[in-house]
């Protein structure tokens, strides 16, 4: 579903991904874990399009089956056979909110805040937005409302809290969960997930858990899981392990790596 | 008998349209006073008209430990001018939250002097401006703090966005003080919008055009988060952004 090969990225003109190669099918969650300054973020980054994070070398290639946005149509490569399909999107050429239309979602690990525009309006014009470009229609006020109330809920998060500018005065975790209210109202084909984790208590670990595998747990869906602790991976089992360091992935494995990792250290397991 | 008519070489009216001021001079050379009695409090949101030149020439007076809350919008189409000197008694209390939107050749600017002459007295004033065409905005405050006005606390943030290159903003935020033991902070701005916050508005499926007025929107808007109606300002400050950011 995702498909990374031999990425390459700098930043600033600095290397930060040398040659990283990833495949995540569909119906599967797959984590990263890597020490600091491995290029965890910057592939999160690189992946949604941040401006100033450039790809020297190498091709993601996505297939949000079973849509393709109409205005992706020209895009789609067909002589690949990355997916069930063969419509798998040259991600890295489309621009921040084309991947969102085309099912993308980041989760950041740092929400940015903006005030004077609540959070209802912040979300409704982008899901709308993403629907204009999908060719589905719209959301009335109401509906859209209603959505985010029942996303709020779910995460067990005020709704009241959607009314105030997005993530102004919010803590930490308060910002994570908001995080994933956004996933849940986005509902994307695939979720790269940037340290949800860091900042939350237990409970909300749990409540940000469960919301992962609720809305992301599906066999047409995807998740890429940015972490650097194994206690997230206690709620979301993931079905690969892999771990970053030095701009690429030195190793891979089952669920049982990640609690390896916490174990020995990342030193000991990449080595 | 009417004030003299000023010049350019006058401080307060460095920036000023004179030539739109002329014709009307007359009817608001005189400034408006206003008294907000101890312990009382004041909200006033003072919106524009559609009249080409439009002035506000407004005399404050808080006694002590008196609130007043002022939003104001400055769109006026050819010169727009809200003038204010307040004087803040012990303990009084005084929020300034104003906008200039200017498109075209239009100028707008707030001018204030906030005289904290009474000790523990607080001031804020929160401008900012959104200037598209060749229009001019302009924030000119001076604060000023009496000997014995002690535990005074004022500030100022001024912070403008100019759309387009032949757009201007002044800011210049001044301060003068004669206590010792004051807080007066002032910080001033013209930039761009945050690329992180434009970043994210576009990771979230906005279209970088629809990212750039939204966040413009947001940049005004939070001004009006503490007025007790605010519908109506932010109602007229919408549209008059959507005039300058097409």
């Amino acid at each position: 579903m995702l498909d990374i090969t031999n990425l390459h990225a700098t930043v600033g003109g600095k290397p930060i991904l040398n040659g990283l190669t990833l495949h995540v099918p569909a119906g599967e969650v797959h984590a990263i874990m890597g020490p600091n300054g491995a290029g965890k973020s910057t592939l999160a980054y690189v992946l949604a399009g941040r401006p100033g994070y450039e790809v020297t070398e190498g091709e993601v290639r996505f297939a949000p089956s079973p849509f393709v946005p109409s205005e992706f149509e020209g895009r789609v490569s067909t002589s690949l056979d990355t997916n069930e399909k063969g419509e798998a999107l040259d991600l890295l050429a489309l621009s921040p909110h084309e991947r969102a239309a085309a099912g993308l979602f980041l989760g950041f690990q740092y929400p940015v805040e903006i005030p004077g525009i609540s959070y209802l309006q912040f979300l409704r014009e982008s899901l709308n937005s993403q629907r204009r470009a999908r060719s589905e229609p719209e959301l009335s006020g109401a509906e859209f409302i209603k959505l985010a109330r029942s996303q709020a809920a779910l995460l067990g998060m005020d709704a009241e809290m959607l009314k105030r500018p997005v993530n102004v005065g919010f803590s930490g975790g308060e910002k994570k969960r908001a995080e994933m209210v956004q996933l849940g109202i986005m509902n994307p084909r695939f979720a790269v997930l940037d340290e949800t984790d860091s900042g939350l208590d237990i409970d909300a670990l749990k409540a940000v858990g469960a919301g992962i595998n609720r809305i992301m747990r599906a066999p047409d869906k995807g998740v890429l899981l940015i972490t650097h602790y194994q206690r997230l991976l206690d709620y979301v089992e993931p079905d690969r392990v892999h771990v970053l360091a030095a701009g690429r992935i030195v190793r891979s494995g089952g669920p049982e790596l990640a609690r390896e990792l916490e174990r020995e250290g990342y030193a000991e397991a990449a080595a | 008998m009417t004030a003299p008519f000023p010049t350019h070489k006058q401080e307060a009216w460095r920036y000023a349209d004179l030539d739109a001021l002329k014709p009307v001079w007359e009817q608001f050379a005189e400034p408006v006073t206003l008294t907000v009695a101890s312990g009382e409090s004041l909200e006033k949101i003072w919106l524009s008209t559609s009249d080409d030149v439009q002035l506000r020439r407004v005399r404050l007076a808080l006694g002590e430990g008196a609130k007043a809350r002022i939003f104001a919008l400055n769109i006026a189409p050819v010169y727009g001018r809200i003038e204010l000197e307040v004087t803040l008694a012990e303990g009084a209390d005084f929020a300034l939250f104003g906008a200039n939107v200017g498109t075209g050749v239009s100028t707008n600017e707030f001018v204030t002097t906030v005289k904290h002459v009474g000790p523990g007295a607080r001031s804020r004033q929160t401008i900012r401006s959104v200037l598209g065409g060749k229009a001019v905005g302009s924030y000119l405050g001076k604060v000023e703090v009496a000997r014995g006005a002690q535990q005074t606390d004022g500030e100022q943030s001024i912070k403008a966005m100019l759309l387009d290159r032949g757009a201007t903003a002044n800011c210049k935020p001044e301060l003068e003080i004669y206590a010792d033991d004051v807080k007066c902070a002032h910080g001033a701005s013209v930039g761009e919008l945050d690329a992180m916050q434009l970043f994210y508005a576009e990771s979230r499926g906005m279209d970088p055009a629809s990212a750039r007025a939204l966040l413009l929107e947001g940049f005004v808007m939070g001004l009006w988060d503490g007025a007790s109606e605010p519908d109506t300002i932010a109602d007229a400050a919408r549209a008059a952004l959507r005039r300058v950011v097409r």
